[in-house]
């Protein structure tokens, strides 16, 4: 059986991998899918731990997640394509009118 | 059944109040004459019910409600009648309904609203007032004490659109608060002493400690504070200067509330509350001197004025100090009895000025009066009743009381202070009938004076067309009715106080003696004056003799050599000015209290320290916070990276903590 490690392991770097998506692109969508990475790290490490206790309290809740996701990626892809109409661009940093 | 007697008044100032605008004039002065007739109705019947139980047991208590339960400290609304409530209840609502049926003539000229404006406050007054006789304790009292000094405020000032009117409301209603604040610090101090503020219970208790015989203990304090309230109400010194200002009210006020009743409030507290200030002789006498120091300055100034009511003003600052002069020496039912007759005949004389002011439209100055005799025989012949009864002329009330007075300054050793009296008398004679000679006598408007008059002119609402013989008429039926009524009442009212000496048994003085001394048992054995007959005979003589000299020296200066007066006038040109400026007691006041008052409240308070200190708090608070959110607002840039990068940070600071710790 492979050891506990090795998933957290692999959620860790998937989690680092989305992360530094979100942060180091500059398209919305792909900041988009660096969330979704990050969800899906987080998932791994909840069903592994589940089955590491062997509940299945962890498997429950992953799929709560999956459909929060789902409902996020609805909104979120319906927002960006909400500001391309607008700006004719995906750069998140093109979007600074909402402060002082 | 007690709480009746200041129900009905309050239910006609509620009537009057909410529907008097609509309600014809007839109809509201109507309702609030009733109430009182009711109230005074019902004053009777309670008092006879006093009279039928034996002497011990004359009082009537109801709660009506308990105020205020608060831990061990109950406080209820309590309404308490015994003899000398019971002669101010008689007084208050009697001479009050009176009045009231004299207002409803004399009022005939003000449009509805104001008409019904004028009853609803004097039906207040009256409420008020009962409820300060009736009250069973310092709280009660209190509520009373302040409600008629507002009553008098808004009275004061019913013609509020004439300054000098609504200046002396103010007048009245700042100088009673100072004394309200000394009042109600010598009640605070009653319970903090004792514990209760049942008027009941403290007699009981000061009853039994020892009198604070040259010492000013505690006792000595709270009856002087309370004096200090008093002089406030009842215009003595150094507080009287509202009473004379107060006159621009209209008449039948200046005769329900400042002779009759309001201002005799301070007397009848200090007879209340006999037993405490009979266990403090130091307040007694302070109380004594300054009686007589204000009977004896009022007396002086009031020989002078030319304003007829002025005069009676200060002629009833002068009578309080008599009464108060009176309570100082420890004769209570001699200050009490005294207050009674004053009732009727200063109520007596200021309803006759007002239907000499009412015949004359407006006007008030005495030197443009005279010869009225002829055109108003009912107002002249009750005004002289009243005159003859207050300068002592012998057989009539005021003789009586006034005569007790010296009698019982005399007795208890206070020849000085009697001495004064005895002066004061000579000049209340004096210039009673100087009034009465130069308002009726004489042959039309009387020489122009030496000096001009002070700043007082008289109020011209109406220009004063006067003396065409032909305009003038004399009181109307509802005013005559009453002038004859109280003159009656000023003639009779004193034999029910006649001293042992004239063989009566003055049956007033027996009938109050209970209410100045501790409830129940305990009763010290009174040593019965009796076999002064001859020294009292005495001093009537003198008194009588004081009463007629002060009326020969009067139509000798001001019936047969007028010019004589005049002459006297220029001789002595200080002295008189000194008396038409009224010693220069208000300029003084103006100069040592208001300007200083007024000043600081400018600069130091306004300028000081509300421009500067609570102006620049506030402003300054909000200048922080702009200065403040100028910098933070930069945070804010509006990039959504920079808000999840800080995000991001703070997480892993936050998680690096946990970690590493």
């Amino acid at each position: 059986m492979i050891p506990l490690g090795h998933y957290l392991f692999v959620s860790a770097v998937l989690f680092a991998i989305g992360t530094a998506g979100v942060f180091l692109r500059r398209n919305l969508i792909t900041i988009l899918l660096s969330i979704e990475i990050m969800l899906n790290a987080v998932n791994l490490t909840f069903v592994a731990f589940g089955r590491q206790l062997g509940g299945f309290d962890g498997q429950i809740i992953v799929f709560f997640v999956m459909t929060v996701a789902a409902a996020e990626a609805a909104v979120g892809l319906a927002i960006v394509i909400a500001l391309y109409r607008h700006r004719e661009s995906l750069n998140p940093d093109a979007f600074t009118a909402l402060k002082w | 059944m007690l709480a009746l007697i200041p129900l009905f008044p309050l239910l006609g100032f509620l009537t009057n109040a909410s529907l008097g605008r609509r309600l014809p004039k007839t109809v509201s002065g109507a309702v609030a004459s009733a109430v009182m007739v009711a109230s005074f109705a019902v004053s009777v019947m309670t008092v006879l019910d006093l009279a039928g139980s034996p002497p011990d047991a004359r009082a009537i208590e109801q709660v009506v409600y308990t105020w205020i339960a608060s831990g061990d400290f109950v406080l209820d609304v309590t309404l308490r009648v015994d003899p000398l409530a019971a002669v101010m209840i008689l007084i208050v609502s009697g001479i009050g309904a009176l009045i009231h049926i004299y207002s409803t003539a004399y009022m005939q000229e003000e449009p509805d609203g104001e008409y019904a404006r004028y009853f609803s406050y004097l039906n207040l007054f009256a409420a008020f007032m009962l409820v300060l006789v009736l009250g069973a304790n310092f709280l009660v009292l209190f509520v009373g004490w302040e409600g008629v000094g507002l009553c008098s405020y808004l009275l004061i000032g019913f013609w509020f659109k004439k300054k000098s009117a609504a200046d002396a409301g103010k007048k009245a209603f700042v100088v009673n608060r100072i004394g309200d604040y000394a009042f109600i610090l010598g009640v605070l101090f009653l319970f903090v002493q004792f514990g209760t503020l049942d008027f009941q219970r403290l007699a009981g208790m000061a009853a039994a400690l020892p009198p604070e015989e040259g010492v000013f203990g505690a006792l000595s304090l709270a009856t002087l504070l309370l004096f200090v309230g008093a002089t406030g109400k009842s215009a003595q010194i150094p507080l009287y200067v509202w009473l004379p200002d107060a006159m621009e009210g209209p008449t039948p006020v200046s005769a329900l509330i400042h002779a009759a009743t309001m201002v005799t409030a301070g007397v009848y507290m200090i007879g209340r509350n006999a037993v405490l200030f009979s266990h403090a002789p130091e307040t007694m006498t302070i109380v004594a001197v300054v009686g007589a120091l204000t009977a004896l300055m009022a007396a002086t100034i009031g020989l002078v004025q030319n304003d007829i009511k002025r005069v009676l003003a200060y002629s009833t600052v002068s009578q309080l100090g008599l009464m108060f002069l009176a309570m100082g020496v420890g004769a209570f039912g001699a200050g009490i009895f005294h207050l009674y007759t004053h009732a009727f005949f200063k109520a007596l004389l200021f309803l006759g000025s007002g239907a000499v002011i009412h015949a004359l439209h407006g006007e008030q100055d005495i030197r443009n009066m005279g010869g009225l005799k002829r055109d108003l025989p009912v107002t002249y012949w009750t005004f002289l009743v009243g005159a003859l009864a207050i300068a002592g002329v012998p057989l009539l009330s005021g003789f009586f009381s006034k005569d007790e007075i010296l009698y019982e300054t005399f007795r208890e050793g206070h020849t000085v202070l009697w001495l004064v009296a005895a002066v004061t008398s000579l000049l209340t004679a004096t210039y009673m009938f100087r009034l009465v000679f130069l308002t009726f006598h004489g042959e039309g408007p009387n020489p122009a004076p030496s000096h001009p008059a002070p700043s007082h002119p008289a109020p011209s609402h109406l220009a004063p067309s006067h003396l065409a013989p032909s305009h003038l008429h004399d009181a109307p039926p509802a005013m005559a009715l009453v002038l004859v009524v109280l003159a009656v009442g000023s003639a009779v009212a004193g034999y029910i106080g006649m001293p042992h000496g004239l063989g009566g048994d003055n049956q007033l003085a027996a009938w109050l003696a209970p209410s100045f001394e501790p409830p129940a048992g305990a009763r010290p054995a009174e040593a019965e004056a009796g076999p002064e007959g001859a020294l009292e005979l005495t001093l009537m003589g003198v008194s009588s003799a004081i009463a007629v000299g002060g009326i020969l020296l009067a139509s000798y200066f001001w019936l047969r050599r007028r010019e004589l007066g005049a002459a006297l006038a220029r001789r002595y040109a200080g002295v008189y000015a000194l008396l038409l400026n009224k010693y220069y007691v208000d300029e003084v006041y103006d100069a040592a209290v208001v300007h200083p008052i007024q000043r600081g409240s400018e600069r130091g308070l306004w300028r000081g320290f509300d421009v500067s200190v609570v102006d620049g708090a506030v402003n300054g608070v909000g200048a922080i916070v702009a200065e403040g959110s100028a910098i933070l607002r930069r945070l804010q840039t509006g990039s959504v990276r920079a808000y999840a990068s800080s995000v991001l940070i703070g997480v892993v600071v936050i998680l690096g903590y946990y970690l590493w710790r």
